[in-house]
């Protein structure tokens, strides 16, 4: 992955290399908390970083390329990701989303040329990937199928990037990592090479309290299709975190200046809980945790909204 | 009176993993105490303290009820409930 230089050739060469913002904890004053903004990839999300990664492996190896489309079930910045990189690329690019993704999502990826086939909203992110793979089955020829839950390249980019910068910028102190789980690549790639570090990083996953929950792009495994990525084994220990707490930590934060989506406020209120703990311990440490994108892609209402005025 | 309501694949495990049930009440409100009854567990992933809980979604036909009356949205025959959960997971 290239440094974040001022001169580039493609979008692609954008990703990565995200910075890391302090997070003040004063309940925690000897525990340094660091949100890493992976919002400020080119297509606003962490999910840049597999979506490149597995374009790139899959051009590589003749999987995509000669005018096959890529197609996959995405909550949205997944698609945002594959739909900027697609049109980067001359590659077309279809996807299978629930029909109440954020309005912003579906509009964003429809302006890099993308076709956005909608799923039924109460069968959630689920039913978009039985969807998909319906139609693979019946067009086997024309389509690349990532499947972001099961590609290795997901957690790939992020054992070879996201890990690598995180132990590059904090240096030899980290003592935890915090991210939440929904395809579970940030999580499975970067705990990977952490717990490669000679000394103990301790990894933490973020899941929703309940399978009926708001924080969009996470998953309660428990209720879900279990990503084939997903090892139970790799994250230290599971936090599970309210909605409300997520969603309160995140307007909270934007007080402050750092505008983040839901998921992104429970990492870092799930990240503010392990500072807490430690400092009732009496224990120092450095925790960085991973904002996955901003808060205004939240902004846009469902399409029955009737407060907004378009 | 019995409205039919979409139960969304998240809270299936609540309702013997039907997708739909019917349920009865005038209001929104007193339908998801009926609810309460056969499915225990339900209401409280619904409803706190202060109403239906910000991100839920319930709808009667296409209207969300944060734009009709809340919980207290009278029903009619022939209304449909639906239960719109966030997306998850990528």
């Amino acid at each position: 992955m290239k440094s974040r230089a001022r001169r580039i050739e493609s979008v692609l060469d954008a990703v990565g290399n995200t910075p890391m913002v302090r997070i003040p904890v004063p309940s925690a004053p000897d525990v340094t908390v660091y949100a890493k903004l992976e919002s400020a990839n080119p297509g606003g999300s962490v999910k840049d970083r597999a979506a490149r990664r597995m374009i790139l492996d899959a051009l590589a190896d003749g999987r995509l390329g000669r005018g096959r489309t890529l197609i996959d079930s995405t909550s949205g910045n997944t698609g945002v990701a594959y739909s900027m990189f697609g049109a980067a690329l001359g590659i077309p690019v279809e996807l299978v989303m629930p029909e109440n993704v954020s309005r912003a999502r579906k509009d964003i990826a429809k302006a890099f040329g993308t076709k956005i086939i909608f799923s039924d909203p109460l069968e959630g992110s689920d039913g978009a990937i039985r969807d998909v793979r319906l139609i693979v089955d019946a067009n086997k020829d024309k389509y690349f199928y990532p499947d972001q839950y099961a590609n290795p390249s997901n957690p790939q980019a992020h054992y070879e990037g996201t890990a690598v910068e995180i132990l590059r910028d904090v240096g030899d102190v980290l003592t935890h990592f915090v991210a939440g789980v929904g395809t579970s690549g940030t999580m499975m790639g970067t705990a990977r090479r952490l717990h490669e570090h000679t000394r103990k990083i301790t990894c933490v996953a973020v899941q929703p309290d309940s399978s009926m929950h708001g924080l969009e792009g996470l998953k309660h495994m428990e209720s879900s299709l279990v990503p084939q990525i997903y090892d139970p084994k790799v994250p230290d220990e599971t936090m599970f975190i309210r909605t409300e707490d997520g969603w309160d930590m995140a307007d909270a934060l934007a007080l402050r200046g750092l505008h983040v989506g839901h998921s992104s406020g429970a990492n870092i209120f799930a990240a503010m809980k392990v500072a807490e703990r430690l400092a009732s311990e009496g224990k120092p440490g450095c925790i960085v945790c991973i904002v996955a994108d901003r808060g205004d892609r939240y902004f846009a209402p469902m399409k029955w909204d009737k407060s907004y005025v378009w | 009176m019995a409205t039919k309501v979409r139960i969304p694949a998240s809270l299936r495990t609540l309702t013997g993993g039907k997708d739909e049930v019917t349920a009865a009440g005038d209001t929104v409100g007193a339908l998801i105490e009926d609810l309460e009854k056969n499915h225990p567990g339900i209401k409280d992933r619904l409803v706190d303290e202060k109403g239906v809980r910000r991100f839920v979604n319930l709808y009667v036909g296409e209207e969300d009820v944060r734009f009709l009356d809340g919980l207290g949205t009278p029903l009619k025959a022939g209304d449909e409930i639906s239960i719109v959960p966030a997306i998850a997971g990528g």
